[in-house]
């Protein structure tokens, strides 16, 4: 259906905030639009309004036409007719989008059963059939299973059965993929791209992702601060980027950080040596009298990391990398195994926090993901980056104590004054600044990187790249990098390990891994990965 | 489900066996003689070594453990040392005003305090709102016994549909009863529900602003209907934990209002027992009032497991990856 959704000059204003400005966008029945942006963009709030579930106080003015007619003068109760039955929604987070205590089967149902006037029965077969369509098979996935049951990626699957369970002709899928594996990703995309075939479904696809707009949008739309800035057909916007910004987003999506001055890293000379890490749970079900078998996370892990050297650490999530590296952080128990960190041991069977000494664990920081929730927000950065100095024999106090935090804080890109402040008067890149500045602060010779840039939008993420690298290179401090971000470990990284199911199943220097996989699992999880150079050529092939 | 009740079950029986060393050990052996202590400071050596042959003091502590414990399972708690009747009779009177009474109060708080909690979340800021707010914090602030003084001198004494206190049997037949227990019921009820109510409100607060709460809304879910479908039952965990104390407190916590309407209820007797020195009286009455608290926590327990199914445990997990 041509023109299916129509906007045009739409604003959205919450008190003197201006989130929208004149939006224009067009999605075809049949065809996926791209909208990429980064956070601010005003991108997830574009979808919101098209569906109005904007926040209360958002004032919105312009025009949405869905089929021909004005969305915005619709009556709430008008709305919820079309919310779920011509319109679809799929959200980010398939891991809290399903309500916990509800089955799949009565959520999916429930779509079909306000919409149509079906009997209970026919709404739960009607609820099995979209199942199988989205690949969740009734025999392994019954309709009495609970949320919790299911994986990210099977979430997301009953997330999608819910929204298109009665055949929407629109359907808004915001970052449906961010929060998943890049095989998953790959999977999900596929399948959204089979419902719009099939159906002649328009697909709203918002991402940050512009590979992922390369694979399969038709048209694209890239948002800065609630405007427009450039749109129309994806391989032509691609091919010759006008506006700055968007020019500025495809270079940050392919960053690599340039490396200065960098001494090699020596081999002879390792900083981390990993011995036969293991890390078992305790199994579940068995019974009272019968133990059941332990589940192995890590399964006698050797690795290790010359002197100045990033080595990055791949794999899907439940692949056992996130328990590694809190086993040589010394914050879990290994039942077996032994770290040498530049000259201390950590030592396996003992409890946390007594497998580390204080020795052992000044040679070693750790940044972790999430910039918001690392810190606490009572304390004023000071205090914040000041932390690890309890690992000091002899720590500074007073003046000495606020030069080095100020010296820090200079090094990776804030200013002296910053230390008077509280977390939250920090953006999210600051806030991870502040994150590495607190790992530098006693000189350590490994700093453990979990997930340390995947919150982060693609421009800061280079930046914050481009400090890792240069600290690297200037202070010869070794990372191990933990990402499911390929392109990220790749533009970084020296030398990678893919880990899975608890085992390395390849190692080596990471131009050649990713040039040139050999394990079929690194072959698998690369050929997930979205490539805008790849997707781009092969829409060239396909015009000529 | 099953397993997770049966599991359930055995923490029941364990706490219990718990309990029952906790207060036997804590009220027999420290400190002091219990014989002397209920006896006073005068009383001859003669007289408590009597007392000491009567409460089988002189048998070892085990024995005495046991015998204590298989009385117990047999409603036998022994004789009371200053109502000389035995102390099963006297807890049988009593539990039969205390039990109702706390059913009766915590029936009105739930009933009271689940419809304005809803009320007051799903309108959230309004008037209705802080009105509510305004209501609650009034209830909770206001002395139970002067509200039940209040209620005294309206209902019984200006308008005298109720009597002004005692309560004369479930002889006289059930309604009769319960009209006599009806403003104790009240003034017991209207703190609790005040509590029960903001618990209410706030934890379905927090769950409206849930992922799930938007998706249900995407899906075509008018407001009211994602509060009554999905947010509701996601917030009760909360609401079920407070409702278990709540019914904990009643039974046992209930002495100054059964002082003011003159009702002879389970709390009075451990005050009794606890003025005159009568270690018997106190020590089953505290069994029976753990007992009681251990059963709730067990069947909050098996509410929670109904309410939400994550914490029934023995669930079949999705494979990790696809």
């Amino acid at each position: 259906m041509k023109n299916l959704l129509t906007i045009k000059d739409l604003s959205l204003n919450i008190g003197e905030t201006k989130i929208l400005q004149d939006i224009d966008l067009e999605v075809n029945g049949g065809e996926i639009l791209g909208v990429i942006g980064e956070s601010g963009s005003g991108k997830s709030m574009s979808a919101l309004a098209i569906m109005q579930l904007a926040p209360g106080g958002a004032k919105i003015n312009g025009s949405i036409k869905f089929k021909g007619e004005e969305l915005l003068k619709f009556s709430e109760k008008q709305m919820c007719e079309l919310r779920g039955s011509e319109i679809g929604m799929i959200f980010q987070e398939p891991m809290s989008a399903l309500n916990p205590v509800k089955t799949i089967g009565e959520q999916v149902a429930e779509t079909v059963l306000i919409h149509s006037n079906v009997s209970k029965r026919e709404a739960q077969q009607i609820a099995r059939e979209v199942l199988e369509r989205v690949e969740l098979p009734s025999d392994e996935f019954p309709l009495n299973r609970f949320p919790h049951q299911l994986s990210g990626g099977q979430r997301q699957r009953v997330v999608i059965a819910m929204a298109i369970a009665h055949k929407p002709a629109l359907l808004i899928a915001d970052e449906p993929t961010t929060a998943l594996d890049v095989t998953t990703q790959a999977q999900i995309l596929k399948l959204l791209e089979k419902l719009v075939e099939e159906d002649g479904m328009g697909l709203i696809l918002i991402t940050h992702d512009l590979a992922v707009v390369a694979e399969v949008a038709k048209n694209v739309v890239i948002m800065q601060n609630g405007i427009v800035v450039e749109a129309g057909e994806t391989l032509e916007v691609f091919s010759d980027l006008k506006h700055p910004y968007s020019k500025q987003l495809f270079a940050a999506s392919n960053h690599v950080p340039k490396r200065v001055n960098r001494a090699k890293p020596d081999k002879e000379k390792p900083v981390l040596r990993a011995s036969n890490i293991l890390r078992q749970y305790p199994g579940r079900g068995g019974s009272f009298f019968k133990k059941s078998k332990p589940f192995t996370a890590v399964d006698k892990v050797s690795f290790y990391i010359a002197k100045g050297e990033n080595v990055g650490l791949v794999g899907e999530s439940g692949c056992g990398k996130s328990t590694l590296s809190r086993a040589l952080l010394a914050l879990d128990i290994m039942q077996g195994g032994i770290v040498h960190l530049d000259g201390e041991t950590i030592s396996a069977g003992k409890g946390a926090n007594k497998g580390a000494s204080r020795a052992a664990r000044r040679k070693m920081q750790v940044v972790f993901q999430d910039p918001y929730g690392s810190f606490n927000p009572r304390h004023r950065v000071e205090k914040l980056v000041a932390e690890p100095f309890y690992l000091l024999d002899d720590p500074p106090r007073g003046i000495e104590r606020r030069q080095r935090v100020e010296k820090a804080l200079i090094e990776v890109g804030l200013n002296a004054a910053d230390a008077d402040k509280y977390i939250h008067e920090f953006s999210g890149g600051q806030r991870q600044r502040v994150a590495i500045a607190r790992a530098l602060i006693i000189e350590p010779a490994l700093i453990i990187l979990d997930e340390a840039v995947s919150a982060l939008d693609v421009s800061i993420r280079a930046q914050i790249l481009d400090l890792l690298a240069q600290l690297s290179d200037k202070r010869g401090i070794s990372y191990l990098f933990i990402s499911h971000d390929l392109s990220v470990v790749r533009a970084i990284t020296d030398r990678v390990l893919v880990m899975r199911d608890g085992v390395i199943v390849e190692e080596g220097e990471s131009q050649s891994v990713f040039a040139n996989p050999q394990h079929p699992y690194t072959k698998q999880l690369l050929g997930a990965v979205p490539d805008i150079e790849k997707a781009l050529a092969a829409r060239r092939m396909q015009q000529a | 489900m099953l397993i997770f009740t049966l599991k359930r079950l055995v923490s029941l029986l364990f706490s219990l066996v718990a309990a029952s060393v906790v207060v036997f050990f804590v009220i027999e052996i420290i400190p002091g003689d219990p014989a002397a202590l209920m006896m006073g400071i005068s009383a001859s050596p003669e007289a408590v070594e009597e007392l000491r042959q009567q409460l089988g003091l002189n048998l070892p502590i085990w024995q005495r453990y046991f015998t204590w414990v298989m009385g117990l399972l047999q409603w036998d708690f022994g004789i009371s040392y200053t109502y000389k009747t035995p102390v099963s009779d006297l807890i049988n009177d009593r539990i039969w005003v205390s039990l109702p009474l706390t059913i009766y109060a915590l029936t009105l708080s739930t009933l009271i305090a689940f419809p304005v909690g809803i009320i007051a979340a799903a309108n959230r800021n309004s008037k209705t709102d802080v009105g509510i707010m305004g209501a609650t914090q009034l209830g909770i602030a206001v002395p139970n016994f002067w509200f039940a003084m209040i209620l005294v001198l309206i209902f019984a004494v200006s308008l005298r549909w109720f009597s002004a206190g005692g309560f004369p049997g479930w002889e006289i037949g059930f309604f009769a009863g319960m009209k006599s227990l009806t403003l104790p019921a009240i003034a017991l009820a209207l703190p609790q529900a005040s509590i029960l109510a903001r618990v209410m409100r706030s934890s379905l607060l927090d769950t409206l602003s849930e992922d799930y709460i938007r998706t249900a809304r995407a899906k075509g879910l008018s407001k009211r209907q994602t509060l009554w479908r999905h947010a509701l039952r996601n917030a009760l965990i909360p609401v079920l934990t407070i409702i278990g104390l709540q019914f904990s407190f009643l039974l046992a916590g209930a002495i100054i209002i059964e002082n003011v309407f003159f009702l002879p209820g389970l709390g009075r007797l451990v005050f009794q027992g606890i003025t005159q020195r009568d270690l018997i009286v106190v020590k089953s009455v505290v069994m029976l009032l753990v007992f009681a608290v251990i059963v709730v926590t067990f069947i909050v327990d098996i509410a929670y497991g109904i309410a939400d199914p994550r914490l029934r445990g023995n669930s079949v997990r999705g494979s990790a990856g696809e």
